[in-house]
């Protein structure tokens, strides 16, 4: 079964996958989680805000993104930015973009819809006597928010967002469609390079098992330190 | 904004000739919604049953159980693809491996697996959770009146834990469906690999990209619907999701 297994490719290729292509994958999954944890926030905002058309324009975003699949959005950004981009400097064919910025705005905007259920959950879980004492003080809204609510709501939803950050990990892997050099698709290209695919896509399912293994194991250590303080 | 805009491509004959770019997409929601389903069977058989195992006081069978989560939990779905289509072929015994690599369809058939058992340790957290749900004098009692384990199970704990995890079953529904797309990697023809093609075909992006979104949308609000009303149905009097209780308050 393993007898024409060839570790030497593994050996051979391991420095360029792991520090360009797994670095890639890490590099769009904090920064992407970052701003999908700002933008969702604002979304949430807006979600539960009282002027009705703003939440109406929010909620259906979030569910319009919701319901298509990542890999039919990672099609519309790749194909809409050049166009978007170039009506917004007014150029006349599609502007090129790189496929990091590609890659960024896709889960950016993607995890924003995911981050924002997550950051309304953790909003509505601060009792409403907290934000009505914060305004009896003389608070305006966004010291209400940024001081009183979203530093509590953070700090209960911070094992839910890390989980969420372990599925993000996951799928930027589907950057492989549009071809953007993230660790599967420099692992596919050795593999085909050299025709040696069982051994590549072992190597990258288990370096992918152990990382998440390893986070899933301390997010619920976390889970477990931070539960009962409320 | 140089785009020429042409929402009559729907009509016009596309070049893998099937007919029309509208009949492509929608021989591309066939095999969609055929992956889904036949993959949502057997992760919904598979999960309850790993889900079940993982409560019971079997040590072994619950470390079993928490290891096949595990597994299928930390892999991402589109390696997982991979595995079954270009590693597990190669590994088996060669006769078997060239069978597999030959059957009709194979892309359809590999999807369908690794769909499934990447849901069905979704499904499993589900049921466990369902299950874990509910008090523990349940089991308790169901033991006093002289049942066996297999048999609290089967008439006490799973038919509400069932009802419990149907609201998170309902999603896993609609995920496994938006995961479906993933195979367009290993070569099936689904809704968004259609939309790609017609793209690469007749240049309009935005129309079959926009297209593919509307049916994904129609698709997910229909079973929606659908769910809405099986919870209804399964609503156990007293308990949340049971209608005829909130029309009484």
């Amino acid at each position: 079964m393993f007898e024409n297994f060839d570790f030497d490719v593994i050996a051979r290729t391991w420095q360029v996958l792991i520090f360009q292509g797994l670095a890639f994958t890490l590099q769009v999954t904090v920064l992407s989680m970052t701003g999908g944890i700002v933008l969702g926030t604002l979304l949430a905002m807006m979600r539960l805000s009282s002027i009705k058309s703003m939440a109406w324009l929010a909620a259906s975003y979030v569910n319009l993104l919701r319901s298509i699949p990542l890999v039919l959005v990672i099609f519309w950004i790749y194909f809409l930015v050049p166009y978007i981009g170039a009506w917004v400097i007014g150029s006349q064919t599609p502007i090129k973009v790189g496929a990091f910025t590609s890659a960024l705005v896709t889960f950016v905007l993607f995890e924003a819809c995911y981050a924002c259920e997550i950051m309304r959950a953790g909003i509505k879980s601060i009792p409403s006597g907290q934000s009505g004492a914060a305004y009896a003080l003389g608070m305006t809204y966004w010291q209400v928010m940024g001081q009183v609510v979203l530093p509590q709501a953070l700090r209960n939803m911070t094992p839910v967002l890390l989980t969420q950050t372990i599925v993000l990990f996951q799928d930027v892997s589907l950057v492989y469609i549009i071809s953007l050099p993230d660790f599967v698709t420099l692992a596919s290209k050795v593999a085909q390079r050299d025709g040696r695919l069982v051994e590549m896509y072992i190597f990258v399912a288990v370096v992918y098992f152990a990382i998440c293994l390893l986070l899933s194991f301390w997010v619920k250590r976390l889970q477990a330190r931070t539960a009962i303080v409320r | 904004m140089n785009y020429n805009w042409n929402w009559g491509i729907f009509w016009e004959l596309s070049p893998d000739a099937s007919g029309t770019y509208f009949q492509t997409l929608m021989n591309g929601l066939g095999w969609t919604l055929a992956t889904a389903l036949v993959a949502w069977v057997i992760a919904l058989i598979l999960g309850v049953v790993v889900g079940t195992v993982r409560t019971t006081p079997i040590v072994w069978a619950v470390r079993l159980g928490n290891a096949y989560v595990e597994l299928f939990r930390n892999i991402p779905l589109l390696v997982q693809m991979f595995l079954w289509f270009f590693v597990v072929p190669e590994l088996l015994p060669k006769e078997m491996g060239n069978w597999l690599k030959q059957l009709p369809n194979a892309s359809f058939w590999t999807a369908v697996l690794s769909l499934a058992f990447f849901t069905s340790a979704r499904v499993a957290e589900q049921v466990r959770a369902g299950i874990e749900s509910l008090p523990r004098g349940q089991l308790a009692a169901g033991t006093a009146l002289g049942l066996t384990l297999p048999q609290t199970y089967r008439y006490v704990l799973l038919p509400m834990a069932i009802r419990i995890s149907l609201p998170p079953l309902t999603s896993e529904f609609l995920n496994i469906i938006k995961n479906s797309s993933v195979a367009l990697t290993i070569g099936l023809m689904e809704l968004t690999a259609r939309a790609r093609s017609m793209q690469e075909f007749s240049f309009q992006v935005f129309e079959a990209f926009s297209a593919a979104t509307l049916i994904y949308l129609a698709v997910n609000g229909v079973i929606v619907l659908l769910m809405h009303g099986i919870e209804r149905k399964a609503a156990v009097p007293g308990y949340i999701g049971d209608r005829s209780r909130q029309n009484h308050v």
